[in-house]
């Protein structure tokens, strides 16, 4: 990554020791401190004024920022990141709310054919630093288009980096490391996650690379659990009904998916030999289907047995009151883990 | 046209009659005295823009059907109405063109070889945007009205807006078809800009084609009411009239670096040849329609003007026309060489930062052109690190 993400926190106010924040809280104060740093840094997005968006992360932005610095936007999501691209030609540096998952789609277009090529278009000379993030993911007991997980759909589309967080700490520093970064980079909040409480230390470095390195959330010797974003929660859940079984489990939150951190999988499954993939998204052509294609490769002679995805099934996102049949869930991951160790 | 929304039925503004008259009388007299002021040597230099971007049609046509070109998307018919649109813009000002905007380009300075690199194939651009205050050809129909709106709401951030300093105040303009409107980015990009009051400038050129289907296929009402219906200024102008492109435009981006928000212009004009070379216009259009407007052709009806007013000579002609040729000479002599800089150009701008999924297939794809071994190329491409043989520098074996 550029020099330029490496930025020392200055502010006495904010390198106090570690404060306990929801994760939602640990985004709005990773937003307040960007804005803080560089004024080029703008938000834009439907709801995120006053109201402080639907899920509150933008809460009290705009009156420290003001509405030309955080915009509530007319209800048009094409328009929001069309207009973010233009912006961004014009040096500004657009950090785009889409509601929910689902709505992105009317966006789809613009994040696809244009946010993700301009860069290359112009060989070079016009970068394209937008953040577009989206609640996304379930479990929330939510209506229709209000729960969905399309990571692939922006990991498939080069030219986007696809990032998300599962902890606070990681979602203050990831969504400054993300507004810095000279590309386009899809930040995927998983909603969940969202009133989930954390320590976060704001005198942590913005440049520790989060948007290309995975994390070892838990060290282990018996077997591999990657997850992401929503999923981290569950595998570390996991990872502790497998101690208490006696099986060392080690948890890797990967937190980017594009790239992904192919190094960090394949020496933690060189040493437990065995590898189960989770996310909320479809297992079908998923990320799961990405990583266990990588790790076959890498780690061939070192596996135990074939690397496993646990995730969702091939369907529209299920109605609420059955959504916890869909989502992966501990007992689903240790049945998982107990075909993997039946080989 | 016998339409509903065709040019008899609304008005439009002319100011220089098919006969290439300028037009007197009532009416019009604000824009008339935006035209009053242009000096002989600035309409030459109008006649002159509009001659070579044709001369460029018919060259790249001509290289497309040569081989040259994988496609190519003439402005025949179209050059008054894009190039007295550009001669109103100031230095400062930025353009978004869809894929057809060589006029536009044209007087914007952007060399004609690198126009032709879309084409050909060896650029997704072809010019640095930046250099020249034109971001390159968009494709996907109507995008680029959205990217003007949110450049036009960055400008208005840098304080560049109503400033009273004409260096200063800068506007936008985005171009698009008939067609776009019938998009959504199009729509959307009228909203933003009407709250936000975005210095821009939506310049849709009714060609009254959208490949094979006529305006009746997209709309219902004069497209130039569109903008009404936003709340922003609109107008039709005759697009086969230079003069009128030009007042109208001047107007519109007036109003947009004095803050007084967006303009939507209609320039009512006329594909004279194909929507891409790929296509064939005598499968949906009459030869007498094409005829029609064969006899309203834009450049005639500067040409006649300049003539009537003892603005043009032969040594003229004769010079722009040496001109002309040798912009052919060189287009022929130059296109044919455009080729990508290395067979690497491709992974070279897919991210600004280094991105490992590139990295590697990049080290795979250098080892494997390299002539090396699968199983060490794939070795190679993890590790990411690649020796560059002499044959990767050059290019590779072709």
């Amino acid at each position: 990554m550029t020099a330029t993400m490496e930025r020392p926190m200055t502010d006495p106010a904010t390198t106090q020791a570690t404060e306990t924040l929801t994760l939602a809280k640990a985004i709005n104060e990773g937003l307040r401190a960007a804005m803080r740093d560089d004024d080029k840094v703008l938000l834009m997005g439907e709801d995120i004024g006053p109201l402080g968006g639907v899920f509150r992360v933008t809460d009290g932005l705009q009156a420290e920022f003001g509405e030309q610095r955080v915009v509530d936007t007319p209800l048009a999501e094409s328009g929001i990141l069309g207009t973010a691209v233009g912006m961004a030609m014009r040096g500004y540096r657009p950090v785009c709310e889409i509601q929910f998952d689902g709505f992105v789609f009317p966006a789809f277009d613009q994040i696809t054919t244009q946010l993700a090529k301009v860069h290359n278009r112009t060989r070079g000379k016009v970068q394209m630093p937008v953040v577009v993030r989206i609640p996304y993911g379930g479990g929330i007991g939510a209506v229709e288009h209000h729960s969905e997980s399309p990571e692939v759909l922006f990991t498939h589309t080069a030219g986007l980096r696809v990032a998300t967080p599962a902890t606070p700490q990681d979602a203050y520093t990831m969504i400054q490391e993300a507004i810095a970064c000279p590309d386009p980079v899809v930040f995927l909040e998983p909603k969940g996650r969202y009133w989930s409480k954390g320590e976060v230390d704001r005198g942590a470095p913005v440049g520790s690379d989060t948007l290309n390195k995975a994390r070892i959330a838990r060290p282990g010797t018996d077997i591999t659990l990657v997850a992401y974003g929503p999923t981290v929660a569950t595998a570390m859940k996991s990872a502790e009904a497998l101690a208490a079984e006696g099986r060392s489990a080690e948890v890797v939150d990967l937190r980017a998916l594009s790239p992904v951190d192919t190094g960090t999988l394949v020496e933690s499954v060189r040493k437990t030999g065995r590898c189960i993939v989770i996310h909320e998204a479809p297992v079908f052509y998923g990320v799961g289907a990405e990583i266990a294609a990588r790790v076959t490769e890498e780690c061939f002679y070192a596996l135990e047995a074939p690397v496993l995805r646990v995730g969702g099934f091939h369907m529209q996102y299920p109605i609420a009151k059955l959504e916890h049949d869909y989502l992966p869930s501990v007992d689903r991951i240790l049945d998982a883990v107990d075909r993997a160790f039946a080989h | 046209m016998n339409s509903d929304i065709g040019e008899d039925k609304v008005p439009l503004l002319q100011l220089l009659t098919p006969e290439g008259a300028r037009v007197t009388g009532r009416g019009n007299s604000a824009y008339r005295k935006r035209i009053a002021g242009l000096k002989p040597e600035q309409l030459r230099g109008m006649y002159r823009d509009m001659v070579l971007t044709r001369r460029f049609d018919d060259e790249a046509t001509s290289l497309q059907r040569q081989g040259e070109l994988g496609l190519y998307a003439p402005s025949r018919g179209q050059e008054a109405a894009q190039v007295g649109n550009a001669y109103a813009l100031a230095p400062q000002d930025f353009v978004f063109p869809s894929y057809r905007e060589h006029g536009v380009l044209q007087v914007r300075g952007v060399d004609p070889v690198g126009r032709l690199e879309f084409y050909r194939g060896t650029d997704h651009g072809g010019w640095n945007p930046l250099e020249h205050n034109a971001q390159v050809y968009t494709v996907v129909i109507g995008s680029q009205a959205l990217h003007a709106v949110g450049y036009a709401m960055g400008v208005q951030r840098d304080g560049l807006v109503g400033t009273g300093d004409p260096a200063k105040d800068t506007a936008v303009v985005t171009y698009f078809g008939d067609g776009a409107t019938s998009q959504g980015d199009v729509s959307e990009g009228l909203v933003f800009a009407a709250v936000n009051q975005a210095p821009v400038v939506f310049y849709c050129q009714n060609n009254q084609w959208a490949i094979s289907e006529p305006t009746t296929k997209q709309t219902r009402t004069p497209l130039y009411k569109r903008g009404e219906g936003f709340g922003i200024p609109s107008l039709r102008v005759d697009g086969n009239d230079v003069l009128a492109c030009y007042a109208a435009t001047q107007e519109a981006l007036e109003r947009a670096r004095s803050g007084g928000g967006p303009t939507f212009i209609e320039a009512f004009t006329y594909r004279m040849g194909a929507h891409t070379t790929s296509d064939d216009p005598t499968r949906y259009r009459t030869t007498e329609q094409e005829e029609v407007w064969r006899k309203r052709d834009p450049i005639d009806r500067l040409r006649i003007l300049l003539e009537n007013e003892n603005a043009i000579d032969d040594r003229f002609e004769a010079e722009l026309r040496a001109e002309a040729d040798a912009l052919g000479e060189r287009l022929r002599d130059h296109v044919r060489k455009l080729e990508p800089a290395t067979k690497t150009q491709m992974f070279e701008t897919v991210y600004a930062t280094e991105h490992s999924i590139v990295s590697e297939d990049r080290a795979w794809f250098e080892a494997y052109e390299a002539g090396e071994p699968a199983d060490a190329a794939y070795a190679t491409a993890q590790t990411a690190v690649v020796p560059q043989t002499a044959a990767v520098q050059q290019g590779g074996t072709r």
